[in-house]
């Protein structure tokens, strides 16, 4: 594998160009900045809302800073309540370009697209030809999530990713698991897996919380059409999330934004702490997929059943396919066919390792077929939490 | 099996028990009381459900599940050895196995399934 190696030691696989707006007032300016540059890699990125969210402010700044990005546009109305400047310096801190076009400031709509595209086709010039520099698996972070599951997601796609998940441990790698009110039911026997009991405690309570968030919000996490595809209730659905973990032991415990220390297995936190506040934990999957992203996640795996097409910006999603019918109907958008297991066509070592051979050759100029599809979903909305507890990472 | 019990029995050693079932279904665990279809079983067929010939009522989709042994009212639906629900009606062998008879012991599953407005591109 191969890397952009950035100020702060870490390297990254992609080298990208992100336009960030800081309130929805400022969206539109922010896309069309970006619309001349669409085989390029510019990638949108922004938080919507004008009240200021501590929560919204880390995931931006890791977002801005994450490996893969190169270079910071944002993008302000002006009377907003984020805080740019503490992003902005951020950024310029981790030692990359950095601009804040003010749309009040600069004199409207116009006068900021024409500022934010200059400096966009400065740092691609700036970027072209870059320099790469050898990458190994152990400095890689992987997120995991699935979406639009359904009876075959926990037997076919989820055990495949979690073998995929055991061998980029093995090399070192950190892996990053997610959605604990998708672990409801699962929570002793993850407990049990926990590199410390202290740990384990702390996993069971996550999953705790998740349950008593859903069960005031009325709902789990769990849409119509997982019932469509054969699951029948949360904790069947769990279930076969779970198994997107494999089988290694649990490292520690973040939540959105923290980095894994170091290699190893994460459980990302993504339910909120405290009373439930501003609605959902997770409104849709690339709610998830950003927060795996801010974490550092280089790439996602992407567990479908149903179907889901979605990309992402910042990190490339590998869309693994559980179901053979579904693939069939739309292997346009799949990378991996893992409902050959099903079909007794394939393993689910072998099916494991071609899973994790992609995510090794993300990092040798491969494309996902969302990136190639030009899927650039991001989504971050309203949450808090508190800092993790000191049993979270052990050791 | 306690849902909040945190043992989880180690499924026995052995090849598992599907005897005179369709293979169609397929078990993930030794302790199950449902199969998960493997493909789609169309309405109407007989086939074998632990040596006894039953009748499908309905379609039995990809991934759907269907009773491996009678499960009365009360009792825990079990795949991959572990509780996943329990059963709202008497489920018999051979029945399949879904929202219409089983509940979560956590959040309420919401469905579309019977909708009157699902159109014609839903499948």
């Amino acid at each position: 594998m191969r890397g952009y190696l950035r100020a702060d030691g870490r390297k990254g696989i992609r080298d990208i160009i992100v336009v960030g707006y800081l309130v929805e007032c400022a969206h539109h300016v922010a896309r069309e900045i970006a619309s001349p540059f669409q085989d390029a890699d510019v990638h949108v990125i922004g938080f919507p809302g004008c009240y200021p969210n501590p929560y919204a402010q880390t995931m931006m700044e890791r977002l801005c800073t994450h490996p893969n990005v190169a270079a910071v546009l944002l993008v302000s109305l002006g009377c907003e309540s984020f805080d740019k400047w503490g992003l902005a310096n951020s950024v310029r801190e981790s030692g990359r370009p950095v601009r804040t076009v003010v749309i009040q400031a600069a004199g409207g709509t116009r006068k900021s697209v024409d500022a934010g595209r200059a400096f966009v086709a400065e740092q691609l010039k700036a970027r072209e030809g870059a320099p790469t520099v050898p990458m190994d698996p152990s400095e890689l972070i992987v997120g995991t999530v699935c979406g639009g599951s359904d009876g075959t997601s926990g037997i076919t796609g989820n055990p495949a990713a979690g073998v995929a998940f055991d061998l980029l441990v093995e090399a070192g790698a950190a892996c990053i698991f997610e959605e604990t009110g998708e672990l409801i039911g699962c929570e002793h026997i993850m407990a049990a897996r926990a590199a410390t009991p202290e740990l384990g405690i702390e996993l069971e309570k996550s999953v705790e919380k998740a349950a008593r968030y859903y069960a005031t919000l009325g709902y789990g996490s769990f849409a119509a059409g997982n019932a469509d595809g054969g699951l029948s209730t949360i904790e069947e659905k769990s279930m076969g999330a779970y198994a997107k973990s494999g089988g290694s032991p649990i490292t520690g415990l973040i939540k959105p934004g923290d980095r894994p220390p170091r290699g190893g297995l994460y459980l990302l936190d993504v339910v909120p702490d405290g009373e439930v506040r501003f609605g959902f934990p997770n409104i849709n999957d690339n709610a998830e997929i950003a927060e795996l992203i801010a974490c550092g996640a280089h790439a996602v795996l992407f567990v479908t059943g149903r179907g889901s097409v979605v990309g992402s910006a910042i990190s490339p999603v590998v869309k693994i396919c559980a179901n053979p019918e579904t693939y069939r109907r739309m292997s346009d958008d799949m990378d991996v066919d893992a409902g050959r297991i099903l079909e007794g066509k394939a393993g689910l070592m072998e099916v494991g390792r071609e899973i994790r051979d992609l995510v090794l050759s993300l990092g040798e100029g491969r494309r996902t077929v969302s990136e190639e599809l030009g899927h650039r979903e991001f989504i971050l909305t309203y949450k808090s939490f508190e800092p993790l507890g000191p049993a979270c990472l052990p050791g | 099996m306690p849902i909040h019990g945190g043992e989880v029995t180690a499924p026995p050693s052995g090849p598992p028990d599907v005897a005179g079932s369709d293979d169609r279904l397929l078990l993930l665990n030794e302790s199950d009381n449902v199969f998960v279809a493997r493909r789609r079983i169309p309405a109407g067929e007989r086939i074998a459900v632990m040596g006894t010939e039953v009748t499908l009522t309905g379609d039995l989709p990809l991934g759907h599940k269907l009773a491996r042994r009678a499960i009365p009212t009360g009792h825990k639906i079990i795949k991959y050895a572990v509780p996943i629900g329990s059963a709202t009606f008497d489920i018999a062998l051979g029945q399949h196995v879904h929202v219409h008879n089983v509940k979560s012991d956590y959040t309420p599953t919401y469905h579309l399934t019977d909708a009157p407005h699902r159109g014609e591109g839903d499948r």
